[in-house]
């Protein structure tokens, strides 16, 4: 993506293309490990999607269905808050890599 | 029609304001700009003003609030002083970043500690980087027209940037003065209709005010908020003459007085300058060529017209009414200097600070700097370059 030189910006830090953070795939920050889900010991309380701070816990109506690996930084938060006997996710190592669209 | 009205500078910021009726005024009472708020406050309650005046928990959230009501569109303006404006300050950065064109009345006053009410310029001295403009007046008429020209250079589309004006505490916020001001209409008509480019109250257009920026943008940013003050010279050169053809009192970067054939000269700001004539006039008289320059405007500093001002000038002594404690010289000392460094030949050049804490300057002062000058003039030479007026040694 190209980015714009001074004269470019609007002023005032003023970003007209409101919600353009989506295009900031947080997912690049994650070192080390992930959050997997395991869909069999989850009982849909939902806490992993509302501690998130990324929204990158995927749910469809009611049920959590995993997540989305663009934006999850690998805080572990999902993991630590999941009240299941059993845990529903847990961290697992993972190679470093930049996620799509990561760059400097 | 003009009217004469006997009034300190509080009341003619106040009256100022009533004229201009902003949107929102938001601000916090602290000596000695009290009574700017206190006169607005009673304008409101008169009905004589119909913007919203709003009476926050501190000088942080009257700024705050300013800058939260400029943002959503309106014409905004504050008043402040000493701590206060110290209390401001990080808000004040943020007012010049997200280009906010806030007009700040500031009864400049001395900072703590030692706890002081009277008047220096250690307050405005100190956010003198935060990215306003900053203007300073001599006396009441001054202060009445510098503020209505504080929304038209703040206002314009290629500046848009806070401007604060400086009124000197008690010496010209307390004092009596007979001043010139104008019809209603005819200030309102010279101020303006206020038009924000990115009004948050559009719903229509969705954006996002001040995100954060990582390391890729946070510079351009800077670079973009620096072109609104470099683009303020003209403007405050057109306002001033707009002003002059519309009042008959013309305003440019800075006052010479007695300068054409002055071979020493002053330089001091604000109310102290009123004295300086004095003094100059009584030299004169005295048969020594002596001539004071006042530099109204302090940010953007305007270092080449003062260089061309003082080009060919024998010595000049700069005189602060704040320290800038471990600098080379106090501030404008230092904008001055620099200013002078690509002349060719370059004036003597010393530097006094004066007036801490309100501390008196008179007639008498500013003589025993011209003698000084003199001596410098005649042999060429600086002892110290670095001094302090009507201090116990």
């Amino acid at each position: 993506m190209k980015k714009e030189t001074w004269k470019e910006l609007t002023i005032g830090t003023i970003n007209l293309n409101a919600g353009n953070s989506v295009q900031n795939h947080t997912g690049n920050w994650r070192s080390g490990k992930r959050p997997e889900f395991i869909e069999e010991h989850c009982i849909h309380c939902f806490f992993c999607w509302l501690y998130c701070p990324h929204f990158a816990v995927v749910i469809d109506g009611d049920k959590v269905k995993g997540f989305n690996y663009d934006y999850c930084t690998g805080c572990g938060l999902c993991a630590e808050e999941c009240p299941t006997k059993e845990k529903s996710i847990v961290m697992v190592k993972e190679d470093v890599q930049l996620a799509e669209g990561g760059e400097e | 029609m003009s009217v004469l009205k006997t009034l300190n500078g509080n009341q003619t910021i106040a009256e100022a304001v009533r004229q201009i009726d902003p949107d929102v005024m938001a601000a916090y009472p602290i000596t000695p700009s009290t009574a700017i708020v206190e006169t607005i406050a009673q304008f409101k309650a008169d009905g004589l003003i119909s913007g919203e005046f709003v009476c926050p928990e501190s000088e942080h959230s009257a700024m705050s609030v300013c800058i939260g009501a400029a943002s959503a569109g309106g014409r905004v303006m504050t008043a402040t002083a000493s701590q206060g404006l110290a209390l401001m300050w990080e808000m004040l950065y943020i007012a010049a970043g997200l280009r906010l064109p806030i007009v700040a009345a500031i009864a400049n006053r001395a900072l703590s500690a030692p706890i002081s009410i009277h008047g220096d310029h250690s307050d405005t001295m100190g956010a003198r980087d935060a990215g306003w403009i900053q203007i300073y007046s001599e006396n009441c008429q001054e202060a009445y027209d510098n503020f209505i020209q504080a929304f038209r250079i703040g206002e314009n589309l290629d500046v848009r940037t806070p401007v604060m004006v400086g009124l000197d505490g008690f010496i010209i916020s307390h004092s009596m003065e007979v001043v010139k001001t104008e019809d209603d209409a005819a200030v309102k008509k010279f101020v303006g209709e206020y038009q924000s480019v990115y009004p948050l109250l559009d719903t229509s257009k969705t954006f996002t005010v001040g995100p954060i920026d990582f390391t890729d943008y946070y510079f351009e940013h800077k670079r973009n908020q620096m072109e609104g003050i470099e683009n303020a010279p003209k403007v405050i050169l057109d306002v001033g003459k707009e002003f002059g053809q519309t009042f008959g009192r013309e305003y440019g970067f800075f006052e010479e007085y007695r300068m054409d054939d002055a071979e020493i000269c002053i330089v001091v700001m604000s109310s102290a300058a009123g004295t300086c004539k004095d003094a100059v006039d009584e030299l004169r008289d005295g048969g020594i060529n002596i001539g004071l320059l006042k530099p109204r405007i302090f940010r953007p500093f305007p270092h080449h017209e003062i260089a061309e001002a003082l080009r060919g000038k024998k010595a000049v002594a700069v005189l602060d009414r704040s320290a800038s404690p471990g600098a080379f010289g106090a501030p404008l000392f230092t904008e001055v200097r620099s200013a002078l460094y690509d002349l060719e030949e370059r004036p003597k050049i010393v530097n006094y600070v004066f007036g801490l804490g309100g501390r008196d300057i008179q007639v008498d002062h500013f003589k025993d700097v011209a003698k000084k000058l003199v001596k410098i003039a005649e042999t060429g030479k600086v002892e110290e370059i670095y001094g302090y007026i009507n201090l116990r040694e």
